[in-house]
């Protein structure tokens, strides 16, 4: 009889006691590819800022590569891209970091997934941790892509960052855990 | 290719739903719609592997990181990390963190009256070893009021993070103490609806890791998810 998974339990309102030693915002430094920076907001059921969050982030190098052992296809250009981040929301339930473009990973059926961000999301309120992901816009792979295409197509879009005034490599992406714009989370 | 073996899904009722009312904050922060379901992928099959150097030698020990001792009880909190198969869980990263003794956190937001500790900060970081084994030393944290409900006050515990091996098998979760009366009165314990799973969170009394003269040893095993044992239909 296997002994079942031990449950989840919300990080409370004290997290970054323990937390803020994996604070990295800037995951690009030491690697290779095109850099780019996210930011947005996340906003609670009534739209008011949540600012007591924490978003990871996990995603592979701009050659599609995970640094991780299961991933066994040779690791190009040998860069030091370790793939994660950890940022806490401010009092304005903002968060921003920079990366880099992670490459086309392969999917289920061997064809390439969309080049996305693996997103883990924790705060007070919430007992379990949110799974969700950022696309890129104007991405051709993004119509034949195996995750989005189980999104209804009408809620796709909350996946994918949008561009922004700032400049061309500034995307912003906001988290609604509810309301019309709830972000897609999901289960895996 | 290689077909990709994914994670199994929790039992029924072995982890909390994300609204759960009696928690208030969870009422303006669960989502509304249903979760999706999507196919295993590299993606979440992977996840960050940290260094073990992230884990120094000495931050598993909370009651060294200032010049004198915190004031509180002693304990060392042990035990193994495994998957659902039993696995160990090899050099994975556990992060804690915890109020002092008196039930107050070094954090700015704390506003419970209570008195800091000069020599406690609360939060430690170690990694398992090839066996899936861990050990902290710290204090027994005290309980604490927060504004949930009249009269709420958390039961004793230290809240844990973990990585395992993939993104799938992130987990967070809350350490409890044997028979904390506080814990019948718990919102956030009992949103668990499972009690089997419940009890999985009280850590239990380890008369082998107590120490004469030293501390008292509790014990904490914490189980992650296992892996599927054939690849998902689709
Ligand atoms: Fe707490």
């Amino acid at each position: 009889m296997p002994a079942p998974c031990t449950p989840s339990q919300t990080v409370g309102p004290f997290f970054s006691i323990g937390l803020d030693h994996l604070n990295r915002a800037n995951l690009a430094e030491g690697s290779v590819g095109e850099r780019f920076a996210i930011r947005g907001r996340v906003l609670d059921g009534d739209g008011e800022p949540v600012p007591d969050a924490i978003v990871e982030i996990w995603h592979a190098d701009a050659a599609g590569h995970y640094h991780h052992p299961e991933h066994v296809s040779p690791p190009s250009e040998a860069t030091s891209f370790l793939g994660f981040g950890r940022i806490p929301t401010d009092e304005r339930g903002q968060f921003s970091f920079t990366t880099i473009k992670p490459g086309p990973v392969h999917g289920p059926d061997g064809k390439p997934q969309a080049p996305h961000l693996q997103i883990s999301i924790f705060m007070r309120g919430l007992l379990k941790r949110l799974m969700t992901r950022i696309y890129f816009p104007d991405e051709p792979l993004n119509a034949s892509d195996p995750v989005l295409q189980v999104v209804p197509e009408l809620r796709r879009d909350t996946l994918i960052a949008r561009p922004t005034k700032q400049d061309e490599n500034t995307l912003e992406w906001n988290v609604c855990l509810q309301g019309e714009r709830e972000t897609v989370f999901f289960d895996c | 290719m290689k077909p990709l073996l994914g994670y199994r899904k929790p039992a029924p009722g072995t982890q909390p739903s994300y609204l759960y009312p009696p928690y208030v904050s969870s009422i303006k922060r669960a989502p509304k719609q249903p979760l999706i379901s999507i196919p295993v992928t590299l993606s979440e099959i992977t996840g960050p592997t940290f260094l073990k150097e992230i884990a120094s030698p000495t931050a598993f020990d909370l009651t060294r990181q200032h010049k004198g001792e915190p004031l509180g009880e002693r304990i060392a909190v042990s035990g193994r990390v495994v998957d659902e198969d039993g696995r160990p869980v090899q050099n994975t990263l556990i992060e804690i963190w915890q109020a002092n003794a008196a039930g107050r956190y070094l954090h700015k937001n704390d506003q419970h009256n209570a008195p800091l500790d000069p020599n406690f900060t609360g939060e430690g970081r170690t990694s398992t070893d090839d066996d899936g084994r861990y050990r902290f030393i710290t204090v027994r944290p005290g309980a604490y009021p927060w504004k949930n409900h009249y009269n709420a006050w958390r039961p004793q515990h230290i809240h844990f993070s973990l990585f395992g091996p993939a993104f799938a098998t992130r987990l967070v979760t809350q350490m409890y103490f044997p028979g904390d009366p506080l814990l019948e009165f718990d919102p956030i314990f009992h949103s668990v609806p499972d009690e089997a799973a419940r009890r999985r969170l009280i850590s239990s009394f380890d008369w082998l890791s107590t120490q004469p003269d030293l501390s008292l040893g509790f014990r904490f095993d914490i189980v992650l998810r296992g892996r599927n044992a054939t690849p998902m239909e689709r």
